[in-house]
């Protein structure tokens, strides 16, 4: 998924067991811009499921994910 | 209704809950007349394979069967049923993506060549379409009445239908629903498990249609009192089922109600149509096990969906396949008898040890107040 928007907030939770992924991208949403996209990036595989739950109860914009060369995952949202 | 009480708090019943009175009467007289082994022929043998017949016949009468249809097994044997069988067959399995964790084991293991996992919308129920499809060459079909984690019930009987123009057999996982439920029709194989009944814990239930013209394969037992007193527990159950589903249900939608509109940042699992005496819901920004060890303290009994082991999280298959949130998730699920207090009691403790968690991980500031009422 290459057509995904560059990440002007990059966050490295590999290691971290949810909730904190999604505690982290939550933290850096508050303290945005509107518009702002961020990427989280993940081993938790819960992640999977969480980031877009995330998303939708707070009204974030998920854009998707991409696998990273060392097999964690990048999630990608947008502030509104 | 006059009936077990159980222990106040208590909200973990699909896990298992007190006997209800007659599994306890009955385990107590199969202790004492049936004892002995139930192959032999002398008197004491004869009588106790007399109560092992009364007790499959018992069960056989509550779930539509004959009496020799019915196995009274050891609990755990879902997945070597669904192995056995389908090795009986050249074709594929098809089951659902929120079946036991057993059933999609063996899907696992047969490779996609030979299963066919169908997937859940938001709500956890099986896209009736793709499973629809996927009929075509299968060596046999299993789907859940509900699902042991959210509550949600499955189109059995539409599903039922598919699989007998498409003469397959249907394995129907009742765990969830069997003593609590009616059961369904269009079942090939039937799998159910006394605890969820109020009858013994590590005693299941297994049927078998005739026209299958194959009992299971060789099943452990979980022995005389247990059996007797499964199928005398299934009996009180039945009688009593319909009474307290209405019950159970106005209590889980208070519960549902209560919590979205008293606790910030909570999702409610499923939809309406779910099992009565269950329901699911997930918070943000806490885990699931914290919730469970909080609620524990203040004397409150109820399950998580995802487990933590160790370091390794391991999220629930169930809530990944619906796209739900999977941390802060827990299942509560009321046994017979349960009290008012009990619920409302667990409504407002809920609340606190949510709020206690977020309070801990320092993250009060990121949810959403609530209106104030």
């Amino acid at each position: 998924m290459s057509d995904l928007p560059r990440a002007t907030v990059r966050l490295n939770e590999r290691g971290h067991r949810c909730p904190m992924p999604v505690i982290s991208v939550a933290r850096a949403a508050q303290a945005a811009a509107s518009g702002t996209v961020i990427s989280v990036t993940c081993t938790d595989p819960g992640a999977a499921s969480d980031i877009p739950a995330w998303c939708e109860m707070r009204g974030v914009d998920y854009l998707g994910s991409l696998t990273e060369a060392d097999g964690a995952v990048s999630y990608v949202v947008r502030t509104r | 209704m006059t009936g077990p009480t159980p222990p106040a708090g208590y909200l973990d019943a699909a896990s298992g809950q007190p006997l209800n009175p007659s599994a306890e009467a009955s385990w107590l007289a199969a202790a004492e007349a049936g004892w002995a082994d139930p192959s032999r022929l002398y008197r004491e043998g004869r009588r106790a394979a007399l109560l092992a017949d009364s007790a499959r016949e018992a069960v056989a009468a509550r779930i539509g069967a004959r009496p020799d249809e019915v196995y009274l097994v050891a609990d755990g044997c879902l997945g070597t049923l669904v192995a056995g069988w389908l090795a009986r067959s050249s074709g594929h399995l098809v089951c659902s993506a929120v079946e036991r964790r057993e059933v999609l084991s063996v899907a696992d293991s047969v490779g996609v060549a030979r299963s066919r996992v169908i997937g859940v919308d938001r709500a956890g129920r099986v896209d009736r379409t793709a499973y629809h499809h996927a009929l075509a060459g299968a060596g046999l079909a299993v789907i859940q009445t509900a699902n042991h984690e959210v509550g949600t019930r499955q189109p059995v009987a539409e599903l039922a239908a598919a699989c007998a123009d498409a003469r397959v057999p249907l394995l129907v996982d009742a765990t969830v629903t069997l003593g609590r439920e009616p059961v369904p029709d269009g079942w090939s194989i039937l799998v159910g498990r006394a605890a969820t009944w109020g009858g013994p814990a590590g005693v299941g239930v297994v049927a078998v249609r005739r026209q299958l013209h194959a009992p299971p394969p060789d099943l452990p037992r979980a022995g005389l009192p247990a059996d007797l007193a499964a199928a005398m527990g299934l009996e009180w159950a039945d009688d009593h089922r319909t009474q307290d589903a209405a019950r159970a249900r106005m209590l889980t939608d208070r519960i549902r109600s209560a919590v979205v509109s008293t606790v910030p940042d909570v999702a409610l699992l499923g939809d309406g149509d779910r099992v009565d005496y269950l329901t699911a819901l997930s918070c943000l920004y806490v885990d699931g096990e914290a919730l469970v060890l909080g609620l524990d303290r203040e004397g409150y009994a109820i399950s998580s969906g995802s487990s933590c082991v160790s370091d390794v999280r391991r999220p629930s298959h169930v809530l990944m396949a619906m796209g739900a949130l999977t941390s802060g998730n827990v299942r509560i699920s009321l046994p017979f008898g349960v009290s008012d207090d009990t619920i409302d009691g667990f409504i407002v403790t809920f609340g606190n040890v949510v709020a206690a968690v977020r309070a801990m991980l320092d993250v009060t500031d990121l949810s959403t107040e609530m209106p104030h009422e």
